[in-house]
């Protein structure tokens, strides 16, 4: 089997007139990863997909795909494929003339593209669909079609747009699944731009966390999750609360980082009705804003003078034994070992 | 209470229906009643006659003359499509910001500011024997004796329905361009497909209905036509409406009806033929 290509992305800055949408960016993405370029709305990260797609011109900065610089090649002799946020099916086409557009362009001749095309769709389960346009099928169904349509010229790389983000909740879940178990099979890379972190957490081998054009970290889920680099990090991911590091009377690392944050795992907290703490334990008196009962956890909001509303994330059973209102003044503690110094 | 729904649904429908009736099927069906008349030089006698067509479809004359205007129709037909297809693309495809869209469209639009007449007529100093088109040849030493075919020739006459109609075409092209999502072309280049592939593949099809529109516009058009054809060549060739008007001046409105049945049947055929081919109800 040929050795799948990693892709590297140096210095790579888009500019739009005086707007940078992507900031000199570095990333390592390795071979037959799945990684997840995740942010809020305008933080760069589908600009950086498209760019890798040949959709965007680069103003500066390479991308490398194994040992080619694929930076000015067309979309079609890059190696990658995309699958666009809407699917972007040709109306005019049934499933099998979409899945063999490409196959059309290189002009293969109608039976053996047409083949190709059925071959593909058995792949991922569309091959009774196969005479029925677009239109006639559910989100669900196009995604297929438009997967299919994007692997049948054999990509290294699948680049995929917001893929779940069209469909409903129930089904996003499911989807999720098979677009990991696909990857895992066809051993490819997939480059995934999503806004939601369940999806990236769920999915990504490497979580790529943008903001503002830059990357604010990049590493393996458990990691982005149980040592977010900055602030924003720790927000955007959730399930934290981010206290400044005087507040959590953090001790300040020596060399380390001058973190003037800390982030503390919302599933770590406890509460306790009342208004004296416990000792040995570092702790903060705030008043129960909220209590949202998820089923197998509950989640208590609580105001504190001066901060922004921190969460705990509490088992039920550990929640029912002592169980808090809201209006009611806590105790919000937590072990020194699980605070984590943010670097910025 | 369905029964007091049904009679409001009625009176809804009734204004547009009754304008549909007074000015459509009234004056349809009264062309179809005079066409089976009969006719004296003075008078028209009402009467069960086929001799009005039988006079029409065995006379060469009148075949040669149908033959002659669906050819003014086919040659202006690829010619708008043609030129239509091209600014169509320009303005939905080359022109990104949407106020010079409108702009530029607004301008497409200008000519239709004045009558057609008018437009018409301003060929004649252009085109004539000693027009500028002429002596700006004969100045350049391209030419040696004045061109005879620009005026009062098929040739003029094409041209002002090509000048006269091409807008018809560009209206609905680009209304079926600005519908095609940018994502598609994308996903086309994507796939591999070059520039022309993508026109061919992707652009082409996705404007049929728009295409359908125009053509029915220019081709109904350009058949019924007769005063660019009087007009343009001079009174040297003939179509189906100048016949009809020559037999409507001849008072021989039994004739000329004839004739009009005739042609709208060739035409609603036309037209079908194209609603066959392409779905426009998707465009409406």
């Amino acid at each position: 089997m040929a050795t799948k290509p990693d892709i590297e992305l140096v210095h790579l800055t888009k500019r739009y007139g005086n707007t940078v949408a992507v900031d000199a960016i570095h990333l390592k993405i390795p071979a037959g990863s799945y990684c997840c370029l995740l942010g809020p709305s305008g933080c760069g990260k589908t600009t950086t997909l498209r760019m890798i797609a040949g959709h965007e011109e680069v103003s500066e900065g390479d991308i490398i795909l194994g040992a080619e610089n694929i930076t000015g090649l067309p979309p079609a002799a890059r190696g990658t494929a995309m699958m666009f946020q809407s699917y972007a099916l040709f109306p005019h086409l049934d499933c099998t003339d979409n899945v063999a557009f490409s196959l059309k362009m290189r002009a293969i001749d109608k039976e053996t593209r047409r083949a190709r095309a059925v071959e593909m769709l058995k792949r991922v389960h569309m091959d009774a669909y196969a005479g029925r346009l677009p239109a006639q099928l559910s989100g669900g169904q196009q995604q297929r079609v438009a997967l299919a349509r994007a692997l049948i010229t054999d990509p290294q790389v699948l680049l995929l747009d917001e893929p779940l983000s069209a469909l409903d909740p129930f089904l996003r879940i499911r989807m999720r699944e098979e677009l990991k178990s696909l990857q895992t099979r066809l051993g490819i890379s997939f480059i995934h731009v999503t806004h939601s972190q369940d999806e990236a957490m769920a999915l990504a081998d490497l979580v790529v966390v943008m903001n503002g054009g830059r990357i604010e970290q990049a590493a393996p889920p458990r990691e982005v999750f149980n040592r977010p680099a900055s602030a924003f990090v720790a927000r955007f991911i959730g399930g934290h609360n981010v206290l400044p590091a005087a507040v959590a009377r953090a001790p300040v690392m020596p060399g380390a980082g001058e973190g003037p944050f800390v982030a503390i795992r919302a599933d770590r907290m406890s509460v306790q009705a009342g208004t004296s703490g416990g000792a040995g334990v570092t702790s903060l008196q705030g008043v129960t804003r909220s209590v949202e009962y998820l089923g197998s956890t509950v989640q208590v909001g609580v105001d504190v003078v001066g901060l922004e509303t921190l969460s705990a994330t509490l088992p039920e059973a550990r929640f029912d034994a002592s169980p808090v209102r809201p209006g009611e003044p806590v105790i919000l503690s937590w072990k020194p070992e699980d605070v984590h110094v943010l670097g910025r | 209470m369905n029964r007091v729904n049904s009679w409001v649904t009625y009176l809804q429908v009734a204004p547009l229906s009754l304008v549909f009736l007074l000015f459509l099927v009234v004056p349809i069906v009264t062309i179809v009643v005079v066409s089976f008349f009969d006719y004296s030089t003075t008078q028209i006698i009402p009467a069960f006659l086929l001799q009005n067509y039988e006079e029409l479809l065995l006379s060469p004359v009148t075949w040669q003359t149908y033959l002659q205007t669906l050819q003014f129709a086919v040659i202006t037909w690829v010619l708008t499509l043609l030129i239509g297809f091209v600014i169509a693309y320009y303005l939905a495809f080359y022109v990104r910001s949407p106020t010079w869209q409108t702009v530029l469209f607004l301008v497409c639009t200008i000519p239709f500011w004045t009558s057609n007449i008018i437009r018409m007529i301003s060929w004649i100093p252009f085109l004539g024997r000693n027009g500028l088109m002429n002596s700006a040849l004969l100045q350049l030493g391209l030419i040696h004796e004045p061109l005879e075919f620009l005026l009062f020739s098929n040739f003029a006459v094409v041209l002002a329905y090509v000048h006269l109609y091409t807008l018809f075409m560009v209206v609905p092209i680009f209304n079926s361009m600005v519908r095609i999502d940018r994502s598609l072309l994308e996903a086309a280049r994507d796939g591999g497909a070059s520039g022309w592939q993508t026109l061919w593949n992707v652009i082409l099809p996705l404007c049929k209905p728009g295409i359908a529109i125009g053509s029915i516009f220019v081709v109904t058009i350009v058949m019924g036509d007769f005063v660019t054809v009087r007009l343009m060549s001079g009174g040297q060739t003939a179509s189906v409406g100048l016949m009809m008007m020559n037999a409507m001046s001849l008072l021989q409105y039994p004739a000329a009806a004839a004739n009009a049945v005739v042609l709208l049947i060739l035409v609603l055929l036309t037209v079908a033929v194209m609603m066959r081919l392409v779905d426009i109800r998707k465009e409406l």
